[in-house]
Formats: structure tokens, sequence, C-alpha cells
């Protein structure tokens, strides 16, 4: 069952991407559909056997790498968490095929599309059933790969590509220091295996190294390294600029992988790792103060953004920094439960958002958009479920899970747990501004786009209106189901040794005005922003005029891409063109191949001279060479 | 009177020899001279091969003679059967104008 759940996909991908045009579309669309459902159909059984039986299992495939010491494995390992990766990845990415069929119907190259969706969907699931940092690379780089081939899926649109590029290379940082990191791993434990280097790490606790003249702790230096990794795949502050140009990719590939799977991968992977994580605070610290950082700023960015799904990647952004900073608090579960209720409420936002897009004929201003709600209700209701879960509005599952971040952040006590749980609250609050400023902005408020007239607008067709609606049940029930699982007092028996907790948590009740406030924020947040966005836009305009400054630093996103084009891109670029001009061109290219081709011609030039074509001319130059032997014969 | 000997004998072949030689290069005009001129190169060293048989008292240099005489015979047939090919195609035997060998 467990290799049927992994290689559905992979089978699923390989009919498609190779024997995609002697099935045809439709059926390698359905195909694909299928292989995925079915094996989204095993994980639910997996999780629940899982829950119910507290099963557990490590099928070894095969036998790796076996040199020396060193052995990996080509595993599947199941347990807690990863049954539960399971059933988000599987699930949405059905979900997600079937809608493509929608909303792709209008493409040429339908059969390519399904077939990186299914191959994402398997390095997905080799990622999350690893049971050593190898196998878990393989499908790090996977996901990543099939990232960028989606990004760049329309690949004659010039932005697409080099989104796509951005994407590939700003993640190649931080997979530089994930590899690092598994280097030092295997140089220290000499071994990759999760369970062996998990039971080792307690002992290597004093272990000092020298890393770039600074001598750091062993384990803190191989947490900061792993979250370097999961930095650069959440997309997390520093490492995020390639997150919304990702939106460049079809709609669907911005749900799936962009929101509720692959960028959720550096979460999982510090979740993962939290047996080495807990024995350093250090890196906890650090872990927690990128997560506030990164959904502080991205709450801001999205305020003022006026691309449709920039403001939701933003959004996923921010919430990714929910999860970061649930992990650095220590509290794994919490985050594990955030990313898979956000998985299914940030997939519905931007299934819907794909809805809306496809209505208006591409365009994805939502200045350009408004007053559409009548025409399109049902999709109008989708984004409303996926609005109210993001916003954590009470009892949606975001409202569970968001606001047991805040509660566990506040419980921890230490004065990096205040600041997290005053950043989450002050976030939320941002989210609900923005995601209502989305809301009205696209359906209410006047009819503002030129181009297609009102009376055109209309509802997505069925196939990708249904699928959506699975997603919306999900974000509605998804927190009060799993609430007791997940982050209930018994939690720790559901979680069993997946995840190491060193401190208890304190289950005191949270005071009762933290347990309030958000949930009130969020709530009067939607009349204000009523206000605001459709009643009354003169305040709004007047604010914006009067912090001209600070309107300016957000709707360029903190001026991080003009910064690191400053200090990365142009320098490189210059030394690039630098080396191609001077040294590529001018010095190997002139004296190495060009020279010497250039030479042979100038010397084969001279020597057909000779070949005059004259019988004559030949027979006396035989003659001569015939004396000059003949001389030097006699002669010597 | 004088006595003719070897000596004179292999200064007519290099003469006739030097004679062909020239003729090859020197020729502008007719492919079929070219043949000649080999062939008069061929008669030279045959002058050679009778007169040093006689001079040596063996008989294998005559025997290669004709030999040589069998080869340019043939030789001459098949150029010949060239050459009127070649006039065939080209409607001229020029020697001037045949340098489709030119590089």
């Amino acid at each position: 069952m467990e290799y049927a759940i992994i290689f559905l996909p992979l089978l699923g991908s390989i009919i498609s991407g190779f024997f995609g045009n002697k099935i045809g579309a439709r059926s390698s669309q359905i195909l694909t559909s299928l292989l995925v459902s079915v094996s989204a159909i095993l994980s639910l059984f997996i999780f629940y056997k899982v829950l119910f039986n507290n099963y557990s299992d490590n099928k070894i495939i095969f036998n790796w790498i076996n040199s020396g010491d060193f052995y990996v494995n080509w595993s599947i390992n199941i347990d807690s968490l990863t049954s539960v990766m399971l059933v988000v990845v599987t699930f949405i990415s059905s979900i997600i095929h079937f809608y493509s069929i929608g909303y792709m119907s209008k493409d040429p190259c339908k059969q390519r599309f399904m077939a990186y969706l299914s191959l994402f969907t398997f390095a997905m699931l080799t990622l999350v059933t690893s049971d050593n940092f190898l196998q878990l690379f393989f499908g790090w780089e996977g996901v990543g790969l099939c990232s960028y081939f989606l990004i760049g899926f329309w690949y004659k649109r010039p932005s697409a590509n080099s989104a796509a590029i951005k994407a590939f290379i700003v993640n190649r940082v931080g997979d530089f220091g994930l590899a690092i990191g598994i280097f030092l791993i295997f140089f220290f434990y000499g071994t990759v295996n999760y369970n062996e280097v998990f039971d080792l790490t307690p002992t290597l606790l004093q272990e000092q190294v020298i890393f770039l003249g600074i001598e750091f702790n062993l384990i803190t230096l191989i947490c900061l390294l792993l979250f370097i990794g999961s930095m650069g795949k959440s997309a997390q502050i520093f490492l995020h600029t390639w997150l919304p140009d990702a939106m460049e990719g079809p709609t669907p590939v911005s749900a799936l992988i962009h929101a509720a799977t692959m960028v959720t991968a550096g979460v999982f992977l510090v979740v993962r790792c939290s047996p080495i994580f807990e024995y350093s605070q250090v890196a906890l610290n650090v872990v927690a103060t990128i997560g506030m950082l990164t959904a502080f700023f991205a709450a801001t960015v999205a305020l003022v953004q006026n691309d449709i799904k920039k403001i939701v990647a933003y959004s996923t952004c921010s919430q990714l920094g929910y999860m970061f900073f649930a992990a650095g608090i220590g509290a794994y579960h919490v985050a594990i439960f955030h990313l898979f209720t956000h998985a299914f409420f940030k997939a519905l936002l931007f299934l819907g958002s794909g809805c809306v897009i496809h209505s208006f004929n591409e365009e994805q201003d939502i200045r350009s958009m408004g007053g559409v709600w009548k025409k399109m209700p049902f999709t109008y209701l989708l984004m409303i479920i996926g609005t109210l879960a993001l916003t954590g509005f009470p009892f949606l599952s975001g409202y569970y899970s968001k606001d047991a971040i805040i509660e566990f952040a506040y419980l921890k006590g230490s004065t990096i747990g205040y600041c997290a749980a005053a950043v989450g609250i002050f976030t939320a609050l941002l989210t609900a501004i923005y995601s209502w400023r989305l809301i009205f902005k696209t359906f209410h408020g006047k009819y503002n786009n030129k181009e297609s007239n009102l009376n055109s607008i209309h509802d997505s067709p069925m196939i990708m209106l249904i699928p959506s609606l699975f997603l919306a049940i999900g974000a509605i029930v998804a927190g009060v189901l799993f609430k007791d699982i997940f982050i209930g007092f018994n939690s720790p028996e559901f979680w069993t040794s997946s995840i190491l907790f060193l401190q208890s948590f304190h289950h005191d009740h949270p005071p009762y005005w933290l347990v309030i406030v958000t949930p009130l924020l969020v709530t009067i947040s939607i009349p204000l922003s009523y206000y605001l966005f459709v009643k009354n836009k003169n305040i709004l305009k007047y604010f914006i005029l009067k912090n001209k400054n600070l309107y300016n630093f957000l709707i360029n996103k903190w001026y991080f891409d003009e910064l690191y084009n400053l200090i990365f891109v142009e320098p490189i670029k210059k030394i690039g063109l630098f080396l191609w001009k001077k040294g590529d061109r001018d010095i190997i290219d002139r004296y190495g191949p060009d020279g010497l081709s250039k030479l042979v011609k100038t010397l084969s030039d001279k020597a057909v001279q000779f070949q005059s074509g004259y019988l004559y001319h030949y027979a006396f130059v035989m003659l001569i060479g015939f004396s000059i032997l003949l001389t030097y014969l006699i002669l010597y | 009177m004088i006595e003719i000997g070897l000596g004179h004998y292999l200064s007519l072949s290099a003469i006739i020899f030097a004679i062909g030689i020239i003729g090859v290069f020197l020729n502008r005009k007719n492919v079929i001279i070219i043949l000649m001129s080999i062939e008069l190169m061929l008669l030279a060293v045959n002058i050679n091969l009778v007169s040093f048989s006689i001079f040596l008292q063996d008989l294998t240099g005559q025997v290669f003679t004709m030999f040589i005489l069998t080869v340019a015979a043939a030789e001459a047939a098949v150029g010949l059967a060239i050459i009127v090919i070649y006039f065939k195609n080209k409607g001229s035997i020029n020697v001037e104008q045949i340098s489709s060998l030119k590089g």
C-alpha cells in the first residue's frame, strides 16, 4: 500500500509525460488525476491506521548507497508526522489535478502539465517519507526542479522564464546551506539516517566546531544550516523574493506548490529535526525571530499589492512565518497543525483566485475588478470561506491553528514567546485587513474592468468548482475535527517519537483576554475594511497621500528586490560580462580555438595555391622532388 | 671511325629521357603530347636496359624490355581511351583548360 502511494503519481507522470501524445490529452488528464486520487485514498487509510493503531513502519525499498560505514536506504518511513504530510500532499494534489482539467482546458500542452504535477507529487512524497537526510535531499531538489518546470510552464513569456530562474537560483542559496548541514551531520555523526542521528545528538552537545573562522556549537551550527535550507524553500525573509514572482506559473501550480505543499517542506524539515533543534536554544530563537519577521513583513507588503495572486502569495509567506515561529518556540505540533489547515484554506484561496482570473480572462489586477459577486456567487462563496478560514474567524480551521500558535507562544513565558504572541496578534489583524481588501476590491464596489463586459462574467465550469468545494469543506472542518488529535492534551500520544519535546508545555488555560482578542480583532476588521475599501475610499487616499514614503516602501516590497539587485545581481552581472567579453572571448577564444582555426586556415590558403590544377605543374613538382631525392641518395 | 660504346648509348638514352620530361611540362597544347612524352621516357629507359644487357652479357635486361614494351602498349591504349572519353565530355583536350583539380 505504501508503495502504491509513492509510485502511482510517478507512474502517472511517466505515462502522461512520455506517452501523452499517444493516449491523448483527455485520457492523460483523467489517468493522472485518478492515480493521484487513489494514492490520496490510500494515504487517508494510512492516516487512519496511524491514528487508531499507532501504526508505524519503515519499508526499505532498496539499499541505495553502501560504502564502508556509510549506508543509506531508499525507504518509506511511516510515522505520525509522515502520515499527516501524506494526507496533505496527496489530498491537495488530487484536488488540484482535477481542477487543472478545467483550468488548463485551453492550453495546448495539457499532458506536459499533468506530468509535471504528478512528478512533483512523487518528489514531495519521497521527501516526506524518507528515513534519512540523503533521500530527503533528493526529494527536496526534486520538488525544486518541478517548481522550476511549472513556474516556467508558459515558457514563451519572458517574465515566466526569469521568475523560474529566480526561484531556482534563490533556492540554490538555501539548498547550499542544507547540503553543508547534511555534510556536517555526516562528518560528525558518521551517518545520515534519522534514527541514528537523533539518538547520537545528546552525546554531541559539547562539541565545538570552527566555521568561517568563528567557533560554533556543533548542534547550533547544524540547526542553523538546516534552517537556511528551510528558509529558501519556505520563502522566509531574505530568501523570500522568489515566491511572489513564482506566481507567473499557472494558478493550480501556485495552489499546489507555492501554497499548500512545497513551501511547507521547510517547516516539515524543522519539525522532523526537532530532536536536534530541541538541543539548541540559539537556533530555536533564530527560527522564531525569522518567523516573526517574515510573518510581519509579508503581511505589511500584502496590504498594498494589487495583483490578486501576489496578495495571496505574500499571505502564504506570512503564514509560513507563523509556522516557523511556532516551531521556534518549541510548539512543533502546532506548526504542523497550522501547516495542515493552511494547506486547505490557502489552496482554496488560490483556486478561488484562479476562478476569478479565469472569469476575467486572465486579468489579475484587483483594481480592474469589482462588483461581480452576484455574477459569480459560487466563486464568491468559496473565496469568503477561504478568507474567513485564513483570517481565523471563529470556528473555522484557521481560528484553531492560528490562535493556538499565539496561545502557545504566550504560555511559553519567555521574552521571545511574548514577542511572538504580540507579533502574531498584530499580524492576524493585518491578515484580516488585506484579505478583506482582496475580497471587497474583487467582488464589491463598482465594476472597473474595461476589457470584458460585466454580463460576460460568470462562474467557472463545474470541474473547477467541485474540487474547490472539497477544499472549502476542508477549510471549514479541518480545524475543529483535528484540533484534539494534533494539539490537544493527548497529542503527544499521537505524535509519539516523531516529534521530540524536551520541555513539557504548561497546560494552564491562557488568560481570558488573550483567547478573545484575536477573534475580536479579526471580526471587527470586516466592517472596518468594508468601510475603508468600499464605502469611503477618501480616508484611504488621504492616508496614502500623508504617508507617501511608507506607501512606497510597502508597495516596493521593502525594496528587497532593489537591494539584492544592487548587492548581488549587478556586480555578478558585471563580473560575468567582464569574464565573458574579456576573459572568454578576447583571450581564450581568440588565442585558443579561434586562433588555431585561423592559423590552419591561413596555412591551408597558402597550400591551396600549389593546387593549380595544371598537369604540367604537378609534373614539374614531381620532377623537382625526384631530383632532390636522387641528389640526396647519391650524395649521402 | 669512332667505336660506338656503352657511353654513347647511355648519352642517347639520357637525351631522349630529358626530351620526354621537358615535353611533359613545357607542353601547353595537347594531352596526347604528354602521353607521347611519357612513351618517350619509357623508350629511353628501354635503351638503357638493352645497352646494359649487351654490355654485361646478360639476357635479363632484354627480357625486361619486352615486358616494358607490352606494358607501354597497354598504357597507351588505356590513356588514349581516357582521352577520347574526356574529349566527348568536355569537348576539348587542351592542357590549358584542364584544371578541375584546382584547389
